[in-house]
């Protein structure tokens, strides 16, 4: 069945990634992109950004534009600490 | 231990300011212009007879038992209805008064049963203590005459005897018992606002009756409780004060249902309840409360609660009772073992928005300091995260700007998305009282909920949108502002950044903001949004409330940021009166928020990548925290599902049943090898759990909870634990067997450890709140009592920020599959996903969920009211039962979520806020048909549920 429940954690990350930049679009564009890589820097978790730079090495992605840009200022997660 | 003893004044306090002197029985006493006689003596330490008046409510003036003389006045004046004034000369004992006075009791008593050695309220009766106080000796009227106390007369039946009403699950009404004093009338009409009660008959033959001489449990009433409080007689009195008996002593302690934070007095016979009794000097209550705070309680000794720590090694095995050393041991255990297999981010936890302040820090303190990482979230994620992040973004901190009193001073009242009557009953009930004296009301709602036509209130204005237009609304309503030049120029300029404004402001003015450009989709007629704009930017004190209807939406934190704009515009800011305030759900939401219980925050909204925030904890805690942000909740189910999180521990949570989508929800448990529920009953969770925790209830332990209004209030242990340890005793130990060097002995040091991290609480402390009785955060050096308004002389931030907020459409949208819109809400007997209201009499009122259906679309399926009904969405199907009503509008539809059978998060989506994955639950697709009964899923789960919840029971041979 195709129910929502079986979409995967990628789908769901270009879904969230891009819902953030809908809302940066509609503010003023010199900031919009360091906005959007703000936001995720502060709340998305390493293990989410890291899934998030394996996307964006896909070909069709299916990331924003602004997502895109965004992603130079998206830190790169370190090492997880034991 | 005593009772806590509260002065009745008789009359309500006057607020003016004015004071003026007058000498009553040789002493001389100053109060405020308009206060009483009455209350007057009474601050002057004399109590003047009297029965039918009573400080929660305006005076009446109809026992005659309250007289007094004034110098060179004639005859003898009510003292309750009597207004003092400068120099008057006051007598309230005099020969003539007492001969009046004994008249006017021997008349009552000639109507009243005798039998006060039996009856309920010996010991709290006034009209014992009446006749006491005016020397009652002997009564000269027999009962042989008219009377209500007797059921037949020398063996004819007595027409004016009523029997008792014992209809209320908590109350009884004896009509015999009735002296007429009409205070229940009063309370109800005044206090409550609900007039469900009147006075039936002239005269003699009067007496109280609900509606049209209706049972209570049929009339109008909400069981409130107000006039049961108020009634000086055993008339109206509580079923368990019948059962038990009267209360020996009492605590002060805070409900632990929704926001409003009510204060109660626990009355106590040894470690049973007798009653809970609202608090009078409780500033978020002011002595009122609802059906919930006062009545249903018993869920605390129900049968269902489990008292005893459970585990299992699957969760299709049954559970088996351990000792709690081993159930500590075996989680310590299991927690170490995950984190070696699969690293440190591999676990996490979930506090609670119903445990206290210090037990939501013990918890996350677990989780950073303990487990090592930040995977700690809290419930409040689905409902009030949206808040946080757009306060913050425009104020500078995301707390509610304003206290309850507040709204005494309104003119304009603007309630968003919440239903005040159901959700935050007191609150709503000061509200009413507020509209009834002249404020205006605005209400934005897709459906017709009850504030906006009730009892002596009428909405100016309803705009009721369809679900999930909020932005286009209150975007709209700024268009009309600006356009108009309606915005308080003079406090942009001084309080917030004008260019920002500007910027804002050209926005908002573009033509498709126009009410008239949206009204196709937002489905609001122009001409109301444009009235409602003028009346809120030009009626005086404008406050906006908002609840769930705002935040639970794919652009919730964008419509909190939309209000914030609508109020910085107005000016409506840093005053009393006005404001932006957040209705919360759950009593603990605000503290569980303000604890640290987001991934991202340490306690006090301080962000875990800011180093000297860390430096603070790491040093107390001899740790090293880490400085990136942690899961949140649909991150967490996520990960499971993609085998990357294994562990967790959820404190008073039911994550499955209030979650969004459900399937994803049982997924994600499901692929975790250890799930430890603490709680009181084996709620939904738990049948994906391996291991249960007993809970205790907010009656068993102290603490502290922060209401809506950022107000800190003890809550006091008044019974043991029934499963021995208060939550966060279990907490504690849970950490020493991680290895945790944690002594805690008494939940004020934990207060103490809050204090000394978190800047906005630096002044709080158990000695404090025992003398204030509450504060409210920041509560500082700057603030040592606390802040009732914030935002005075600034925002929080600086500058207040203007934010552009563009309508998104939701992607969840309605087409030719699912054509209807649905949206959720809930009633006031019940609460949250109704596992404690569930097992209260509560449930007299909502036996279960039903789906709320315009005629028009109930017809067009072939649907009667009370069918069943199937719904489906994209996610999932369910069925309930259909009530057809005009208070949606054709194209919505609506249903509670408060009975697991239902399972009406089987249907919601994964849909969510953009900013901070706060669910779509106020909007999902659906589509609904006629049923036969429960769905396969429904099946299925009640079948799954069985199994899982087997406890094996140990033979005697093992
Ligand atoms: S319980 Fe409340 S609503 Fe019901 S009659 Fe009494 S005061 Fe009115
Ligand atoms: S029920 Fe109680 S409060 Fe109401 S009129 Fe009778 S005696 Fe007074
Ligand atoms: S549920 Fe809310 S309104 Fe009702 S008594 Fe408790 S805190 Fe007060
Ligand atoms: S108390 Fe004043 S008339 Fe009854």
């Amino acid at each position: 069945m195709d129910s929502e429940s079986h979409k995967s954690t990628a789908t769901k990350l270009v879904y969230m990634a891009n819902q953030i930049a809908t809302f940066f679009h509609s503010q003023p564009k010199d900031e919009a992109a360091a906005a959007v890589a703000d936001h995720i820097n502060h709340f998305w978790e390493p293990r989410m950004r890291q899934q998030f730079f394996d996307i964006l090495e896909q070909q069709n992605n299916g990331l924003d534009a602004l997502v895109v840009e965004a992603a130079k200022q998206i830190r790169k997660p370190g090492p997880v600490p034991v | 231990m005593s009772l806590v003893h509260e002065i009745d004044y008789g009359t309500p306090a006057s607020l003016s300011e004015k004071m003026v002197t007058l000498t009553i029985d040789g002493s001389e006493v100053t109060v405020p212009e308009g206060t009483s006689l009455m209350r007057a003596a009474m601050e002057a330490g004399i109590q003047v007879p009297k029965l039918c008046a009573t400080d929660m409510v305006d005076a009446f003036g109809s026992c005659r038992l309250c007289l007094i003389e004034i110098e060179g006045r004639n005859g003898t004046p009510a003292s309750c209805t009597t207004p003092a004034m400068e120099g008057l000369v006051v007598h309230t004992q005099t020969k003539r008064l007492k001969d009046i006075r004994k008249g006017v009791m021997e008349l009552y008593i000639s109507d009243h049963p005798l039998d006060c050695l039996t009856c309920a309220a010996n010991g709290d009766c006034e009209l014992q203590d009446m006749a006491g106080a005016v020397g009652l000796r002997d009564v000269r009227y027999g009962y042989e005459g008219d009377n209500h106390v007797f059921a037949k007369n020398e063996g004819v039946s007595n027409d004016r005897w009523m029997p008792k009403d014992e209809s209320n699950p908590y109350f009884t009404y004896d009509p015999a018992k009735c002296i007429v004093c009409s205070r229940c009338v009063r309370a109800c009409e005044e206090v409550q606002g609900t007039f469900a009660l009147t006075i039936e008959g002239r005269g003699f033959s009067s007496r109280v009756s609900p509606g049209m001489h209706e049972h209570f449990l049929d009339s109008e009433c909400v069981s409130c409780g107000a006039c049961v409080q108020a009634c000086p007689t055993a008339t109206l009195t509580e079923k368990s004060v019948i059962q038990i008996g009267q209360p020996e002593h009492s605590k002060v302690t805070t409900c632990a249902y929704c926001g409003v934070g009510c204060s109660f007095k626990a009355e106590m016979r040894g470690e049973e309840v007798v009653r809970m009794v609202p608090y009078k000097d409780g500033k978020a209550n002011r002595g009122h409360s609802c059906v919930k705070g006062r009545f249903a309680y018993g869920y605390s000794t129900h049968k269902d609660r489990i008292l005893n720590p459970m585990v299992r090694e699957k969760i299709t095995d049954p559970w088996r009772e351990v000792s709690w050393e081993e159930a500590y041991k075996h989680v310590a255990n299991e927690f170490r073992r995950i984190q070696y297999q699969y690293g440190r981010n591999s676990v996490g936890g979930i506090t609670s928005s119903r445990c206290t302040n210090e037990e939501t820090f013990l918890v996350q303190k677990l989780i950073r300091a303990g487990f090592g990482n930040n995977n700690v979230d809290t419930c409040a994620r689905v409902c009030h995260s949206p808040t946080g992040y757009g306060l913050k973004t425009t104020f500078g901190t995301s707390a509610g700007t304003q206290d309850f009193d507040s709204v005494e001073h309104t003119d304009v009242v603007m309630v968003i998305g919440a239903n005040p009557t159901d959700g935050h009953p007191v609150f709503a009930s000061r509200l009413k009282k507020r509209l009834r004296k002249g404020a205006k009301l605005i209400v934005v709602d897709p459906r017709r909920i009850d504030l906006v036509r009730s009892p002596h209130i009428s909405a100016a204005q309803h705009l009721q949108l369809r679900p999930g237009t909020n932005v286009a609304v209150v975007t709209s309503l700024a268009h009309v502002i600006v356009t108009e030049g309606l915005f308080d120029e003079k406090f942009i300029r001084e309080r917030c950044d004008w260019e920002e404004f500007q910027d804002w402001a050209s926005f908002v003015s573009s033509p498709e903001h126009s009410p008239e450009a949206i009204e196709e989709l937002t489905g609001v007629n122009p001409q109301t949004l444009r009235e409602a704009a003028r009346l809120f930017a030009t009626g005086g004190n404008g406050a906006i409330y908002y609840g769930l209807g705002v935040t639970e939406h794919s652009q919730g934190s964008t419509t909190v940021m939309a209000i914030a704009n609508l109020a910085m515009a107005t000016g409506n800011i840093g005053r009393k009166g006005v404001g932006v305030n957040p209705l919360r759900g759950q009593n603990n939401v605000q503290g569980s928020c303000d604890m640290g219980s987001f991934p991202h925050e340490l306690p006090g909204y301080r962000h875990v990548s800011d180093e000297s925030t860390r430096d603070i904890f790491d040093k107390l805690w001899g740790v090293k925290i880490q400085d990136e942000p942690g899961l949140r909740i649909p991150n967490m189910l996520d990960a499971a599902v993609d085998g990357t999180f294994k562990g967790i521990y959820i404190q008073g949570e039911d994550i499955l049943q209030s979650d969004p989508d459900t399937k994803h929800v049982a997924a994600g448990l499901e692929a975790m090898e250890c799930v430890v529920v603490h709680d009181l009953f084996l709620n939904e969770t738990a049948n994906y759990a391996h291991v249960f925790l007993p809970g205790s209830t907010f009656l068993e332990k102290d603490g502290t909870f922060t209401n809506a209004e950022r107000r800190i209030n003890r809550v006091r242990k008044v019974m043991s634990p029934l499963n021995g340890y208060a939550d966060w005793e279990v907490t504690q130990n849970l950490a020493k067997a991680m290895g945790l060097n944690w002594n805690y002995t008494h939940p004020s040091q934990v207060m103490d450890e809050i204090a000394l991290t978190t800047p906005s609480f630096a002044g709080v402390t158990y000695d404090l709140l025992e003398k204030e009785g509450s504060v409210q955060w920041p509560c500082n050096e700057k603030a040592p009592l606390g802040t009732p308004i914030m935002h005075i002389n600034g925002f929080a931030r600086g500058k207040g920020k203007f934010i552009r907020t563009e309508y998104v459409a939701t992607d969840e949208r309605t087409g030719p599959r699912f054509p209807l819109l649905l949206t959720t809400g809930r009633i006031l007997s019940q609460y949250n996903v109704g596992a404690q209201t569930r097992r209260t009499d509560n449930v007299m009122w909502h036996e279960e969920d039903r789906l709320e259906i315009h005629a028009h679309d109930a017809e067009n399926r072939g649907i009667r009211d009370g069918d069943w009904v199937k719904i489906n969405s994209r996610s999932g199907e369910t069925t309930l039962r259909a009530l057809i009503t005009d208070r949606v509008s054709p194209g919505v539809v609506y249903t509670t979520f408060h009975h697991p059978t239902t399972q009406a998060n089987v249907i919601t989506t994964d849909f969510s806020d953009w900013a901070t994955n706060c669910p779509e639950y106020k909007v999902t697709a659906v589509q609904v048909g006629a049923s036969n009964g429960p769905s396969d899923w429904q099946v299925q789960y009640d079948e799954q549920a069985r199994q899982s919840r087997r406890i094996k029971v140990l033979d005697a041979a093992e």
